[in-house]
């Protein structure tokens, strides 16, 4: 019969239509209150209006997710080195990064000229950034991070948008509390919750000990 | 005594092809014998002779791709050399012709005789490389406006904010001299034009042949139509983005129409080829950005066959390859959920099919950005696998104010997904839509592209499939685990607007029967690598050579040309484009149609103009 195309059709939207108001009885009318309902309403158990309330309620971010890059820096009441960067400067960050928005100055030590292993300067053009990242994947130190928060507008572009140091850094507490699982695996790889050098010092420290205490017991 | 057994020499059909080319024109055909590279080079004299041999004598009738390359400093004589890539549509590997011509003077004979596909190909290779092409019929620049000034793509043009010829630069570690580009070369001063070029009075060809073709006064009184040239877009919410047809009309039905793009022109292979390997693999993402999964999945393809050329090569693990096929098929179902609802937006149902497209997009998105860590911009696949293996769950961290937290796991999710949500969503669209009235009687008989034109024209995946010719690389030319894998290839018959929808259902219908095969390979994997070799290199080395790596990307043969000559960038980085040569095909299909039949004949092809563009 002409016309029952359309009618067939039509059947599907009057499901979505009741399909909404049918859940909302359900949930008694407070289908967007209870924290549970929304894992329903945003899943694949989800049957009728399918939205968020953008900015009232706001999709958490999984773990993985990758906005503009942050540096890690120690946390601020670390006992021994407050605030000190876990980047070394090493470079391996710019050179994979494919806009090539990252500029990295290498610390020296303004006595002997010589490098020492942190960055005097780094700077990222986020108009530039394309969010892959390559950064945080290569880095051997876990020093660069790609951050959770994607609110970042501002009113000008030119002198706003090129981060600076000071702008890019975060304590190593806040890659812990957006990242925890990856945080804890990354921790085990390197042996320990603290930078790999700081690591790596404190055992050729133990060692030494080790060493000096061996060879009072001999002699 | 030693006795040697003679070894009888297997010859493939594809030698077997050579050979007869070689016994054919002799002296005109020699093979390519540098190593890494294939295929033979033909002499440019007698390169249509070649071609319309290789084409109607030895079955290679499909013309995959045209591309120019620049040997500057690479080759005697610095010669450009185009590529073309053809097959046989029963399967198997490509036979490629090549044909050079000094840089200076560059001029092959046009291929447009042979093989129509090769239109829009050879026009952009005279655009971005200025080869000019004799006997092609309408040989002006593509992509790029007629002010422009010299051919980008080859070796010795600079772009306006050019730095270095490779990345990474100099300028970003350790110095780190920061600044922004534009500083250095400001707005106003950035643009140079062609030295007979005048701005003043500068007139578009297109925009001229809106005026050629109108009337200059109207006659009354004779009842004869006039034509009339009517310019859709680029502004025009039909055209799925900055796209513009200048249609000709005789009365109200279409008698020329002309594709006008490159507004969304970014020179995508140039910058490939500046950045390193690894660098052009999320640049892949923005081509068809609905479909990054398997954007990267070409470009791994490509570049893997060239690490194949070198000695300690691993191929991708199996687990590795299962989950390329799960995100890849995903992605297949996802894209053409959405092509049904843009097509849907254009024959006039408002967003309504659109939106229930959209809700199951979301539900796979929110899959792909637990996995990768973005929704479209995937950047998920690596040479030698894959960056992460899937999570344990699909869990949100929250870190701003009013974030709400979903938690699912993600083998459980992908389960429901897959037996469920989707195919339940690939019946309702087929409930919603398939049996309409409005939508046969627009759809059935309305832009027609037959067999031997789809064909000829180059036309790939659903348009070349919905037009009876079950192609598809998957199956022709094999790679990753699909030949382990069960399932059939869809194929319509009629080539009009409504086997192109119906063929997009059985497709999706096809690719969950894949899902299902995947399933069970990720339970029984798990744990394994997701990665071959070492993992953790930000640069590995690519040996010199040449590979075509082509997939089956939801709008079609999505394939990348990529030439390395042993450094740490491409020399030569194309991309085969379906959306792109898909459009070759789009005058024929709306001759004789009304202007209405134009917006969706061009949604029934589904274009994405971040591809068509690049």
């Amino acid at each position: 019969m002409y016309g029952s195309g359309i009618v067939r059709g039509l059947g599907v939207t009057l499901r979505h239509f009741l399909n909404t108001y049918l859940e909302d009885i359900r949930w008694g009318f407070r289908r967007h209150v209870p924290d549970e309902a929304f894992p329903l309403r945003q899943g694949l158990e989800t049957r009728g209006i399918f939205t968020v309330e953008y900015p009232e309620e706001k999709i958490a971010t999984p773990e993985r997710f990758r906005f503009i890059p942050f540096l890690v820096v120690e946390n601020y009441d670390h006992p021994e080195r407050p605030g000190h960067d876990w980047c070394t400067s090493c470079g391996i960050c710019a050179k994979a990064c494919p806009p090539q928005c990252i500029w990295i100055v290498r610390g020296t030590n303004p006595e002997t000229g010589r490098p020492v292993p942190e960055p005097d300067e780094f700077y990222i053009d986020i108009d530039l950034c394309m969010n892959c990242g390559f950064c945080a994947e290569f880095c051997p130190f876990d020093a660069i991070k790609m951050d959770h928060d994607y609110e970042l507008a501002s009113y000008d572009r030119t002198t706003a948008h090129v981060f600076d140091k000071q702008r890019l850094s975060k304590e190593f507490r806040y890659w812990q509390s957006i990242a925890p699982t990856r945080a804890v695996e990354e921790a085990e790889a390197r042996g320990g919750w603290e930078h790999k050098d700081v690591l790596k010092q404190r055992e050729k420290e133990a060692r030494a000990q080790a060493r000096a205490s061996g060879g009072e017991g001999e002699g | 005594m030693t006795e040697y057994v003679q070894i009888a020499e297997t010859v493939t059909p594809l030698q077997g092809a050579i050979h007869r080319l070689e016994a054919q024109f002799a002296g005109a055909v020699r093979r390519d014998d540098r190593e890494g590279f294939s295929g033979v080079i033909v002499d440019s004299g007698r390169l249509v002779e070649v071609a319309t041999f290789a084409r109607d004598t030895l079955g290679f009738s499909y013309l995959s791709s045209a591309t120019a390359v620049d040997y500057l400093g690479k080759a005697e004589g610095d010669p450009l050399e185009m590529v073309y890539h053809t097959y046989n549509l029963q399967g198997g590997p490509a036979l490629v012709l090549k044909a050079r011509t000094p840089r200076s003077e560059a001029t092959l004979p046009s291929l447009v005789g042979v093989w129509p596909g090769a239109n829009f190909q050879e026009r952009e290779a005279w655009d971005l490389m200025g080869i000019r092409f004799e006997g092609h019929p309408n040989l002006t620049r593509i992509l790029m406006w007629e002010g422009f000034n010299g051919h980008p793509l080859r070796k010795d043009w600079h772009e306006a904010y050019y730095e270095e010829d490779t990345k990474p630069f100099d300028s970003r570690w350790p110095e780190g001299r920061v600044s922004r580009a534009e500083e250095h070369n400001p707005y106003g001063r950035n643009v140079k034009y062609p030295a007979d070029f005048a701005l003043d009075g500068y007139e578009s060809l297109a925009e001229k042949a809106l005026y050629d073709a109108a009337p200059m006064g109207v006659h009354v009184t004779d009842m004869a139509t006039d034509r009339v040239v009517v310019s859709m877009g680029p502004q025009h919410p039909s055209t799925h983005g900055v796209f513009r047809m200048i249609a000709t009309l005789d009365g109200e039905t279409i008698v020329g129409l002309e594709p006008v793009m490159g507004y969304l022109h970014r020179n995508h292979d140039k910058i490939g080829e500046r950045n390193t390997f690894l660098h052009n693999m999320p640049f892949t993402d923005r081509l068809d950005y609905f479909c990054s999964m398997s954007n990267n999945h070409g470009y791994a393809l490509a570049v893997e066959q060239l690490m194949a050329l070198g000695k300690r090569y691993e191929p991708p693990t199996y687990r590795a390859e299962a989950i390329r096929v799960l995100m890849v098929e995903l992605t297949r179902i996802l894209n053409h959920l959405v092509a049904i609802g843009f097509l849907l937006n254009d024959l006039g149902a408002y967003f309504t099919p659109l939106m229930y497209a959209i809700i199951e997009r979301e539900l796979i998105l929110d899959f792909f950005e637990a996995t990768s860590g973005s929704r479209m911009m995937c950047n998920y696949m690596r040479f030698g696998g894959v960056a992460y293996d899937l999570p344990q769950r699909i869990e949100g961290t929250a870190a701003l104010v009013n974030d709400r937290v979903r938690d699912f796991d993600t083998m459980h999710y992908l389960r429901d997904l897959i037996n469920d949500r989707l195919p339940r969503a690939i019946d309702q669209t087929n409930d919603l839509l398939t049996t309409n009235e409005i939508i046969t009687n627009r759809c059935i008989g309305v832009g027609v592209l037959t067999r031997e034109d789809a064909i000829a024209c180059s036309a790939a995946g659903p348009v070349l499939r919905a037009s009876g010719v079950p192609y598809d690389v998957r199956r022709a030319e094999p790679y990753s685990i699909y030949p382990d894998l069960e399932f059939d290839v869809a194929v319509r018959y009629h080539g009009d607007i409504y086997d192109r929808y119906l063929i997009r259902l059985d497709e999706m219908r096809q690719s969950i029967r894949i899902l299902k095969q995947i399933l069970p390979i990720l339970e029984e994997t798990k744990g394994q690598p997701f990665f071959a070799g070492r993992g953790g290199q930000y640069n590995p080395r690519i040996p010199a050579g040449e590979a075509y790596g082509r997939a089956e990307n939801p709008k079609g043969e999505l394939g990348y040309y990529v030439v390395s000559d042993g450094g740490q960038n491409p020399w030569r980085y194309h991309v085969r484009a379906p959306s792109f040569i898909n459009l070759t095909a789009l005058e024929q299909m709306c001759k004789g149609h009304k202007v209405a039949d134009v917006v969706a004949i061009l949604g029934s092809i589904d274009i994405v103009l971040g591809e068509v563009d690049r």
